[in-house]
């Protein structure tokens, strides 16, 4: 079955720039996907245009049964629950601790203390943080503040995961660190995870499906892909 | 069980961000104390105006005085005829001889010489004394009671009366601006602060978008602390009007420059006042926060 699904999606900015043209897209639950590209290949527009941050100008997008593109403005929040999102920048609150961190995600959508505190210690537990719980980010090292971040991210049990460019700040081996959690989800989980990124060792070493896209069109579209020249 | 959850956090994050930001608070604050004072001034002026208007109003009177030669028919037919207009709220009566024992018994003088009239000699009138209901149609009125067959004269204080109704009238319409004019000013001040305590909460928010808080749950706190501040910012205005009417109003006894202006009593005047002021406070403090987070909440 089909998670996303994107039909004929064209994304013009206002300054008359066209990130995307005519992108057609079907994505199946529980699959575990790279977007690569360089930068102004439209990967994050995609990434942004899948939680609603971006509307598209053009086409039909559906996450999870939502149509996204008609979703108005005071009902994001319900394709929000569905997802979790993870940056380049972690997005952490500095004056939180860790587990404050992850626990906010389920206070502000009202969930009560007991389920939020299992909750919590369970996908800390997952990302390998249960020893730094009362830790504050600024005590972390950015792997594990990423790794926080991905906490955050999966407290609610989402269906989707999307990251734009989460290894970006990272050195090659935190990046592999937060690779393994990502992978660890997608297969215990089953969580189906959108990965953004221009890391070629990270992917070609996991051997996931690949779509490239270059000045907002898709190149190609390749399960087991690696990075290939063409898309650069 | 929900709802009362996500209400105690909103209530907790507002006094948390109204006490974090405390210089910030305090400036919201002082803002709404000194409109809310000059509101209180105008609303207590305002009343006074309305309620000596009023107390005016009551002893303005139309006499009306009857041809010299009326018969007791005539009498009873303009008696019919201010009865039937629907501006007449009360009238009294009083003959000819009704009129002269009153003034003979005021003055000696009158006394004797009006005892030598008597009947159709007399040079002294039948006359009505009518209270209108609507003060502002006085003048109407007196024209249509004047227009009745042997109705001589009609009196009621024109030139003066007409001045003073419209002097107050517009005295009212001017504090009313002016009580309108300072509430708008302050919401816009108050919607700058908050945007400033907004706007370092800006990241916070940002989180509470993407992990799908909803744009009330994200607004609540901060509406709540716009309601904090207004109620903070009422107590100076309150204690000031609780206080300063009832200190001004025994100071002049009552009564303003002359007997005329009669001042509004302070019970129970001043906690209805008080009770505008905070309401207006917790309002204004309401809207104005609810105007700076709009812009916070689009994607």
């Amino acid at each position: 079955m089909d998670l996303i699904n994107l039909k004929n999606v064209e994304k013009k900015y206002k300054n008359g720039v066209t990130a995307i043209y005519d992108l057609n897209i079907s994505l199946k639950k529980g699959s575990f996907t790279f977007v690569i590209g360089g930068s102004g290949s439209g990967k994050s527009t995609l990434i942004k245009m899948l939680y609603r941050e971006e509307k598209p100008t053009k086409g039909q997008i559906i996450v999870g049964g939502l149509n996204v593109a008609k979703l108005r403005n005071k009902k994001v929040y319900k394709l929000r629950r569905k997802l979790g999102i993870v940056f380049q920048d972690y997005r952490l609150l500095p004056k939180l601790t860790v587990y404050e961190n992850v626990a906010f995600a389920m206070e502000v959508i009202g969930a009560d203390k007991d389920t939020t505190r299992q909750k919590v210690l369970k996908a800390l537990e997952e990302v390998g943080l249960k020893n730094k719980v009362h830790n504050y980010p600024d005590q972390l090292s950015g792997g594990e503040q990423q790794r926080v971040a991905i906490a955050r991210a999966i407290v609610n049990d989402p269906k989707l995961l999307l990251c734009d460019e989460p290894t970006g700040n990272l050195d090659p081996d935190m990046s592999m660190e937060v690779m393994k959690v990502l992978e660890d989800i997608n297969k215990a989980r089953g969580t189906t995870i959108i990965m953004a990124t221009h890391d070629k060792d990270i992917v070609n070493k996991m051997k996931k499906q690949v779509l490239s896209l270059k000045e907002g069109r898709l190149v190609n579209f390749s399960k087991k892909g690696t990075y290939r020249n063409e898309s650069n | 069980m929900k709802v009362i959850r996500m209400l105690g956090r909103s209530i907790r994050d507002a006094f948390k961000s109204a006490i974090r930001n405390f210089s910030l608070s305090l400036a919201s604050i002082s803002c709404i104390t000194i409109t809310l004072i000059i509101v209180a001034i105008a609303i207590i002026a305002s009343l006074n105006v309305q309620n000596f208007t009023k107390e005016i109003e009551k002893d303005l009177t139309i006499v009306v005085f009857l041809e010299n030669d009326s018969t007791s028919e005539d009498v009873a037919r303009v008696r019919k005829e201010i009865n039937d207009n629907k501006n007449v709220d009360t009238y009294t009566f009083q003959s000819k001889e009704e009129v002269k024992q009153k003034m003979q018994q005021e003055s000696d003088v009158f006394n004797t010489v009006l005892d030598g009239w008597e009947g159709k000699d007399s040079p002294l009138k039948d006359t009505f004394q009518v209270k209108v209901k609507n003060v502002k149609q006085i003048a109407k009125t007196a024209k249509q009671i004047k227009n009745i067959e042997k109705v001589a004269v009609v009196r009621y204080g024109e030139g003066m009366v007409d001045k003073m109704i419209s002097a107050f009238s517009s005295v009212e319409k001017g504090t009313y601006i002016v009580v309108i004019a300072l509430i708008v000013v302050t919401v816009f001040l108050i919607i700058n602060t908050i945007k400033l305590t907004i706007s370092a909460r800006r990241r916070e928010i940002g989180i509470m978008r993407l992990v799908g808080a909803s744009n009330f749950t994200i607004k609540t706190p901060f509406i709540i602390e716009g309601m904090i501040l207004g109620v903070f910012g009422s107590i100076i205005p309150i204690v000031f009007t609780t206080y300063g009417y009832t200190a001004f109003y025994n100071h002049y006894h009552g009564h303003l420059f002359s007997e005329l202006i009669k001042l509004i009593e302070p019970e129970p005047f001043i906690y209805n006042t008080s009770i505008a002021v905070l309401i207006i406070g917790i309002i204004v403090g309401m809207v104005g926060s609810a105007g700076a987070v709009r812009k916070y909440l689009k994607i």
